[in-house]
Parts: structure tokens; sequence; C-alpha cells
């Protein structure tokens, strides 16, 4: 297992996010997190990408305690992440944003006096990041002019120019039509064998896309882990799929 | 290819003005050279880190005051000794200031470089001994390159050798901030602008991104108030006062923060109007307070932006609201 939490507790006050949960993710794994609003999803995700301290519990990310790290530390350790609102850089074309994460991964963002535009190795990652999501076309364009589902497409992809091994996605397709999710998600796993990636854990609430590419599900309700395993198996348990998902999505 | 010409053209201009202009207008060149050093410094701060300093008159103060003390006190006159002075002394004091000031931002932050700046200017005002209080320190005109000049007459020294040497320190500056703001350091600094909590999870150490980003523009800030120092020829504390770091947040706003040459074109229309409205009017301030007023609600993009509408206008317009990044503050 590349990363590990061990009960995981998240208190905002008197209300528990977070109960306790465990969960193990394994090279090769695409791991889904799925559950209803409230669940303590996008916190699970927050604390193991160092963002939110937890309460109690311990997060392992390559067998080393990622308390303290923080999201630079942890970067910089091979995680990547992307959030469930879009977050870009409004004012950066495509390429700069994919650029910025280049650099950052070469560790040249002190250099002073380097010329960005001569540095023949960021040019060629960002490009290749760029043509990986197809964003090619659109590399001048600032990413605040991209159509929302762009805007998602270079959120993620900017993490991916990381080259991380792990990456945790929170609704990576959120905002995008239901008619280019697939493409989008095409688009993950295809770049996630380019670049060489080990793992992905993902929080959605796409069933059709959770249940077509995840190797495990965990769902999580009320803060606790309340089911673990394969997707055949989750959908196969109607109690759970009625209190994690609700009656509706199982009639579709 | 335009841009380029044009600043091609603007440098052959400034240096044909001692050829062509009116002393007059040349002398009122030299506050405008030492001011544009001071804004490309602290426009790294605000148009590429996303920082408002209100206490930059700091380490203008500090710049000034060194020149002052070296040419007064230690009989060094060479200005090329003093301006490498006033950068290390810039940047030792901007490293403690900076580790504390960075790790706020908005609103934070402004008020702590204020703070800081008011104790500066309180330190230089009350020890009488040590720098002459609210009568200063004189700055005695400095040697340029090793050669003395001191039996020229004092004007014909500041719009010749002086002049041109400041010219040189302008350029010079320029060229390295120009490669500053356009190398990876200068792509992370922008990241850290737009969404800093973005930039983190891609590796960017946002608090040292800034931390460096204040040493340089304090550097910039201390080299420009040397510069200030020699037309002056007495330095006091109202270089330090934090009506001071006001103009100069200004004259940034007023040239616009969101292209690099915009603070430069903003501290030359600031010394000129300044200098036109006070010879009309009493009341200046009346007058550039509704110039800043006009700037910020019509032109956020300020003349520069209304030269050239586009990517600086809407920068501009983003960051005053619609479409900005996700606010991050911090108490």
């Amino acid at each position: 297992m590349i990363l590990v939490a061990e009960g995981l507790r998240k208190l905002y006050g008197e209300f528990c996010a977070l109960d306790g949960v465990s969960l193990g993710v394994g090279a090769g794994e695409f791991v889904s997190i799925i559950g209803p609003n409230g669940a303590g999803k996008s916190t699970l995700i927050n604390i193991l990408t160092g963002l939110t301290p937890p309460s109690a519990g311990t997060v392992r990310f390559k067998e080393r305690e990622i308390h303290g790290l923080g999201p630079v530390g942890l970067a910089r350790l091979g995680m990547a992440r992307s959030f469930q609102l879009v977050h870009i850089f409004p004012d950066l074309t495509v390429l700069e944003t994919l650029q910025a994460a280049v650099v950052a991964r070469l560790g040249r963002g002190t250099r002073l006096f380097a010329s960005l535009a001569g540095d023949r190795d960021v040019q060629r990652e960002a490009l290749e990041v760029a043509e990986l999501f197809r964003l090619s076309d659109k590399r001048g364009a600032l990413a605040r002019h991209l159509p929302q589902g762009d805007k998602k497409l270079l959120d993620v992809a900017s993490a991916f120019a990381l080259r991380p091994e792990i990456i945790l996605l929170d609704e990576p397709t959120s905002g995008v039509s239901t008619a280019d999710k697939t493409a989008v998600m095409e688009t993950l796993v295809e770049a996630s064998k380019r670049i060489g990636l080990q793992a992905i854990l993902q929080v959605e609430h796409d069933m059709d896309i959770v249940f077509a590419y995840s190797d495990r599900i965990i769902a999580l309700h009320q803060g606790k882990v309340l089911a673990d395993g394969p997707p055949s198996a989750i959908q196969a348990d109607r109690y759970l799929i009625d209190t994690v998902i609700g009656r509706r999505a199982r009639t579709h | 290819m335009t841009g380029p010409l044009v600043v091609a053209a603007a440098v052959v201009a400034i240096a044909l003005a001692p050829l062509v202009a009116s002393t007059y207008h040349v002398l009122l060149m030299l506050p405008f050279m030492a001011y544009a050093v001071v804004l490309l410094g602290l426009n790294l701060l605000l148009g590429y880190a996303g920082l408002v300093s209100f206490g930059h008159a700091l380490f203008i103060g500090i710049g000034a005051y060194t020149g002052a003390f070296l040419t007064s006190h230690f009989k060094i006159r060479s200005l090329e000794v003093i301006l490498i002075a006033a950068a290390a002394l810039g940047a030792l004091v901007a490293a403690p200031v900076g580790a504390l000031c960075v790790r706020y931002v908005k609103i934070y932050f402004g008020m702590l470089t204020l703070a800081f700046g008011m104790v500066f200017y309180t330190f230089v005002l009350k020890f009488y001994r040590l720098t002459g209080g609210d009568e200063g320190t004189p700055f005695l005109r400095p040697s340029l390159l090793g050669r003395s000049l001191e039996a020229m007459p004092k004007t014909d020294y500041l719009v010749g050798p002086y002049y041109y040497y400041s010219l040189g320190v302008l350029v010079v500056a320029t060229l390295c901030m120009w490669r500053i703001v356009h190398s990876p350091f200068g792509l992370c600094l922008k990241t850290i602008r737009d969404n800093p909590a973005k930039a983190e999870t891609l590796g960017i150490g946002v608090t040292r991104f800034r931390f460096h980003a204040f040493v340089i523009s304090a550097v910039y800030a201390a080299v420009g108030g040397a510069l200030l120092g020699p037309p002056i020829g007495n330095v006091d504390p109202t270089l330090a006062y934090w009506t001071h770091s006001g103009n100069i947040v200004f004259m940034t706003l007023l040239g616009g923060f969101t292209s690099f040459f915009g603070p430069v074109v903003g501290a030359f229309v600031f010394i000129y109007l300044q200098n036109w409205v006070m010879s009309v009017v009493p009341y200046w301030r009346l007058i550039f307070g509704a110039i800043l007023a006009a700037i910020v609600i019509f032109a956020p993009g300020g003349l520069l932006g209304l030269v050239r509408p586009g990517r600086a206008a809407v920068r501009a317009a983003g960051r005053r609201g619609a479409g900005a990044p996700p606010a991050e503050s911090r108490p």
C-alpha cells in the first residue's frame, strides 16, 4: 500500500465529519470513494492531502507519516490532487499553468535570472501534458476564458504535470457535461498510463463512472466506512446502494 | 515588435532629454528615474506576487540614509559603493521584516509593512544625534565611476553625469527585473498571486516565494532611495513617512500594476503632474485624491491599461471582484 490511513477522525466543534476511517490504496489501483453529501468525502481527501489536519489518526504515504508535511511537501513526495471546485490560475495561460507545475516538479522555481521560454525541458513537458489532455490548441488562452469543462481538465492536467505516484481527484467530472464525462475519464486513464502513475483515488458521484473505472470502491456514510470492496460486490449490496447512493440511483 | 520599439524610443528620448529639454524639466527626470527603480521592485510584490505594501518608504529611507551616512560620516563618496551598501542594507532589514510580514496577506500584510515603516520613521526622527532628526543628514555629492566631479557646478553635475548615471542604473534595474519576471521564479510568483492554495498543491512554497519577492523589492527600493539622495542633497525622515509609501502605491496604480512598464509610466506621470498641479493650485492632494478615485473606478488597469486594453485590463478588473480566484486570508 502506498497510501494508508488509520483511525482518521475529524471534529468541527461538536460535529464529527470523520469517525475512525481507515483505508489503503495500493500500487496499480483505481479506488473510488462514494457517499451521500455530508458523508465526509471531501474532508477525507483534504486530510489525505495534508490540507486539513485530522483530529486523530494517521496518514502514511510511501511509509512516511505525512503529518506536518503540508501540500508542498506531499507534492514533492509524489502526491498530487485536484479540487472539487475548479482551482486554476485565472490570469495564466493554459501553457503557463502546466509550465508552473513542471517548474515546481523539476525544482527550478528559484531560478531568478533563467529564461523560462528558453528552458526546453519545461517547454517540452508542458506541451506533452497539454497534448495528452487535448488542450494544445488552447495553450495560449487565459485559464479564466476557458469553458468550465476545460477549466476542470486544466486543473487535473496541472496535477498530472507533476508526474505524481498517486493522484487524488475530488469529483473530476463535476461541471463536465454528461456527454463529455467518459471522454474525460478516458483521458485520465490514458494519461495515467503515459506518466506511469501508480494509483488514483477519486471522489465521484456519477455511479456509472465509478463502476466503469474503479478497481475498488470505498463507501462512506456519516463519517464512517460502510463498505470497502470491488465494484461487483458494492453493486450487489442493495442495502448499501440504498443507503449510500439512494433508491433512485439503483433503478438506473 | 511594437513593445520593444516603444521602449527603445523611450530610452532614446530620455537619453536625449538633457540636450533638448530645459534644465528644469531635466531635473524633474532625476526623481522619476529613482522612483522608477523603486516601483519596478514594488510591482514585483504588487503586480506579480499580489501583496500590497504600505511600508516601502522604509526601504527608500534606508537607501537614502545609507548614502547620507556614508558620504557625511564615513567620507565614502563612491556612488557604486553607496548603491551596493544600500542594496545590502535593504536586504538585511527586509529579511526579518519580510519573514514576519509574508506570513500574512491582504490588509494584514499591508498594515504590518506600514507598522514597520512607522517604526523606522520614528527611529530616524527621534535619534537626533545619529540621524539629525527632522533636520536630516546631508547627502554629499557622490563620485561617479571613480570621478569626483566636485569642481563641477551642482546643476551641471545633476543634468550631466548624474543624469546619465541614473539612467544607466534604471536600464540595468529594468533588464534585471525583466529577467526575473520572465524566469521560472516569476511564473511561480504569478501562480501564488492567482491562487495560493492551488500553487501549494503543485509544490510551490507560497511563503518562501513571497519572502524572496519581498527582499528583492526592498533591494530595489533601497537602490532607488539612494538615487533620490544626491538631487535632494539632504535626507530627512519624510522620505520614510507613510504618506511616501502611499505615494509610490499611487504611482503604481496610476501607471497600472498589471503591466511591466505600468509603474514606470506611473512614476513619470506622477512627478510631472504633481509638479504642474502644485504650481497651479495649493491643494494638490485634493486633485490627486480625485485622480486616484477615478483610476480605481474607471481605469483599474491604470494608464497603460487604457492604452493597451486586453489582458491587463481583464486582470485588473478580475482582481477587483468578478471572476477572482478563491480568496485567501489570514488574521
